[in-house]
């Protein structure tokens, strides 16, 4: 007798929980033959806030734990990633990936959460300087975290290119609320799982599903959200720069090929970075010198 | 205790104006030569001391802007982009020198257009200026060390704003990194401060830089406007004001030119119970009253921790009344005149909201030149932190003052702001001074100092006080792609 199969809710992320949207609404995810392949939820705006709110709340403590621990808890994500590849290879096939396309896809993105492991705790040594000022002054200029990122993720982008965006965010000790890919959702909410079991504080990265067109607006113009990584080519691209002006959030955009080394880099950590230059007085007093 | 200023009368020591060289009309610098404006229209730039006229300058309309960004991108194609890295640097170097020899000229024609007092226009504005240029220039044949695996290339033309508060110290800041990065430029100085941008270009004229890469044009705001909206202009750089700096936000959205924003402040000067008080209260009257308060980093909101307020405000009273207010030409001026009617204005709109809003006022009690823009320097003391004068910029020499009880409250209400410029912090205490730097949340953190720029130190802000660094090797990534 065959086993009937238990099929999977796919439910948004928010503040380390699986709520359904608050709107009650859903699209069908279709694949390439135009066949749904399950039932996605339609975030709202309201979806939007209380994500913002929880990414908010979450981001202070994120930011103060160490460098090396975030570079830990990023490893834990390969780790646990690695461990569950077979159903992302899985789940990228029913979106109409061939195997060796979505191993490629799910190997790429492992690997590329241990490069940002490896960063967490080294950014800042080589994007810091001591700045030899011309009184005497001790003066020093590091980075610190941005706050809380808005992810408008492309229609059609996967899993590396989730990994791409959210990576460098988190290693820096950013929270982020991210907007799914719309054509293709499935395994960045299955990736949210792979967060909830890798030690990633809840409210870290929050996910949404639902349609770009519609929430791209209250994400770009909520006056709690620091900063946005949009892609490049985004047909909203002016009109979320317009709305980011109101609390001045910067505004920074993916064009790089993301299958390629380009798509990775320190670059892309310190643009959620702020730069804070610290002056400290050296006292002189006396006659000595540091000469022998 | 009294407020009369009685035992402060210094004889004057006026700094001589005579040899310095005024034209007595200014065209605009395009394409390493002076041209008359499209417009044909002049405006006169004045001395806010005395409101006498100093000297006619340009004012240039599209047309102008147009003829300046395609010199500069044509200068950027065919020369500058061409030009060896070291070579680049030479002629910053032979800039930076050139400016050293004039210095005293600059100094004084720097105090009489702006109404800064001549010993921060001699000891602070220009030499920061010219060592800015002398930094940049050697960054210059050193690009791939600042930004190892990058392959950083020059953007093309830069289209440079700047405000009247540091009027030269701007053009350097703007100038000399976007050289060094090997970008051509287009600079407008502010209209009531053109003039030491015009000596610039005059220097950098004699330093034999090829024709375009520095075009300096004069004007208004809509001069402005058009440097920002035209299609050359490949990165915009501004210093001003919060609202000019959304409009440009909202000018360039959607197209590929990058910018950098140095907009305004609210910035917070913290004074703890274990802060040597003497060189606190002198650090409060640099942060707040350096430049009459024209400065977007000034410590404009005093938080007190409660327990030393009233001695603290007591000492600061005092302080205030030893202040010489007037000629800025004067050598013993420690506060200038304000810079323009304008500000004057805005400023005393402000004094008259704290007075209706009721919160303790005091203002030094000293006579004012008769003539000029002035303004004594002004406390609001007990200032709620829902105030206007306690979350909009004054831009002059206004300070509101809160008292606080811990480290929580004063973090909290120090980063209750949508700037986020600079703050200063004042305890004896290392630990301390590192808990509170670290959560405040502003590009800038002075302990147990304030009000110190360096050509080797980035700066810049956080939040509303716009985005970008300008000095040390983080400024070079503002003119780099």
């Amino acid at each position: 007798m065959n086993r009937l199969e238990v099929l999977k809710t796919y439910k948004i992320f928010i503040g380390g929980k699986f709520p359904r949207t608050e709107s009650g609404r859903f699209y069908k995810a279709l694949n390439a033959n135009n066949e749904p392949v399950a039932n996605i939820c339609l975030s709202s705006r309201k979806d939007v806030r209380n994500a913002v709110q929880t990414a908010r709340k979450a981001q202070g403590a994120w930011q103060e734990r160490t460098a090396f621990n975030r570079g830990q808890i990023l490893y834990r994500i390969a780790e646990i990633l690695e461990g569950r590849s077979a159903q992302f290879v899985e789940e990228l096939m029913l979106q109409s990936f061939t195997k060796k396309e979505a191993t490629v896809e799910v190997e790429s993105a492992i690997d590329r959460i241990v490069y940002y492991a490896g960063w967490c705790d080294k950014f800042n040594q080589v994007s810091s300087t001591v700045n030899p000022v011309s009184s005497s002054h001790f003066n020093f200029s590091t980075n610190e975290s941005i706050g809380l990122v808005g992810v408008l993720m492309p229609a059609t982008s996967s899993l590396l290119d989730l990994i791409s965006y959210v990576m460098p965010i988190i290693a820096g000790g950013n929270s982020c609320v991210l907007v799914a890919s719309e054509k293709l959702p499935l395994t960045a909410i299955t990736f949210a799982e792979v967060l909830n079991t890798s030690d990633v504080p809840g409210g870290v990265v929050n996910i949404l599903t639902g349609s770009v067109e519609e929430l791209w607006s209250p994400l770009s113009a909520h006056m709690d959200v620091n900063a946005l990584f949009i892609d490049k080519a985004s047909r909203f691209r002016k009109d979320i720069q317009l709305a980011a002006v109101d609390n001045l959030k910067r505004v920074r955009e993916m064009s790089a090929d993301l299958k390629t080394e380009n798509g990775q880099g320190l670059a892309f950590i310190t643009a959620f970075q702020e730069l804070k230059t610290t002056w400290h007085p050296i006292e002189k007093i006396g006659g000595a010198s540091s000469s022998y | 205790m009294s407020t009369k200023n009685n035992n402060w009368e210094y004889a004057a020591s006026i700094e001589g104006t005579g040899h310095i060289q005024l034209k007595e009309k200014y065209g605009l610098y395009i394409n390493g030569a002076w041209v008359e404006p499209q417009s044909k229209a002049y405006f006169s730039s004045i001395n806010p001391h005395n409101e006498e006229h100093l000297a006619d300058v340009a004012q240039a309309n599209d047309k102008d802007i147009d003829r300046a960004v395609k010199a500069a991108e044509k200068a950027h194609r065919e020369v500058w982009s061409k030009t060896t890295p070291a070579e680049r640097g030479k002629y910053i170097f032979r800039i930076a020198r050139l400016m050293q020899e004039q210095a005293k000229e600059l100094a004084v024609i720097e105090s009489l257009d702006s109404g800064k007092p001549i010993r921060e226009a001699r000891d602070i504005d220009i030499p920061l200026a010219c060592n800015h240029f002398f930094y940049y220039a050697g960054w210059a044949d050193k690009l791939d060390y600042a930004f190892p695996n990058q392959k950083k290339e020059s953007i093309g033309v830069a289209g440079q704003i700047i405000p009247w508060n540091f009027p030269l110290l701007m053009a350097a800041w703007k100038i000399a990194p976007a050289l060094a990065t090997g970008n051509t430029v287009v600079l407008k100085p502010a209209e009531t401060t053109s003039l030491t941008a015009l000596k610039l270009a005059e220097i950098i004229d004699a330093a034999g830089l090829p024709p375009g890469v520095v075009n300096i044009v004069t004007g208004f705001g809509d001069t402005g406007a058009a440097i920002v909206a035209h299609p050359m202009v490949s990165k915009v750089a501004f210093t001003g004001s919060t609202a000019v700096g959304k409009l440009i936000q909202k000018t360039i959205a959607g197209t590929d030119k990058k910018a950098t924003l140095e907009l305004g402040g609210k910035s917070a000067n913290i004074i703890f119970d274990d802060a040597p008080l003497d060189q606190a209260v002198e650090g409060i009257i640099n942060g707040i009253f350096f430049n009459q308060g024209h400065v977007c980093c000034a410590g404009s909101r005093l938080f007190v921790q409660e327990n030393i307020a009233d001695k603290v405000i007591r000492k600061l009273k005092h302080r205030m009344q030893s202040l010489q207010i007037g000629n800025p030409l004067d050598k013993n001026t420690d506060i200038g005149a304000i810079n323009s009617a304008d500000q004057l204005e805005i400023i005393n709109k402000y004094i008259e909201i704290g007075r209706k809003e009721g919160s303790e006022f005091f203002q030094v009690d000293c006579a004012l030149p008769n003539k000029g823009y002035y303004c004594p320097p002004t406390l609001f003391i007990n200032v709620a932190q829902s105030s206007v004068l306690a979350q909009e910029e004054i831009f002059g020499p206004v300070l509101t003052i809160q008292t606080f009880r811990t480290v929580d409250e004063v973090i909290q209400k120090a980063n209750n702001s949508p700037y986020g410029l600079a703050a200063g912090v004042w305890t004896d205490k290392g630990s301390k001074i590192f808990n509170l730097t670290s959560k405040l949340k502003a590009g800038v953190v002075w302990a147990n100092t304030y009000n110190k720029f360096d050509p080797a130190s980035p700066f810049g802000g956080y939040k509303e006080s716009g985005f970008g660094r300008e000095g040390g090797l983080h400024g070079l990534g503002a003119y780099l792609k």
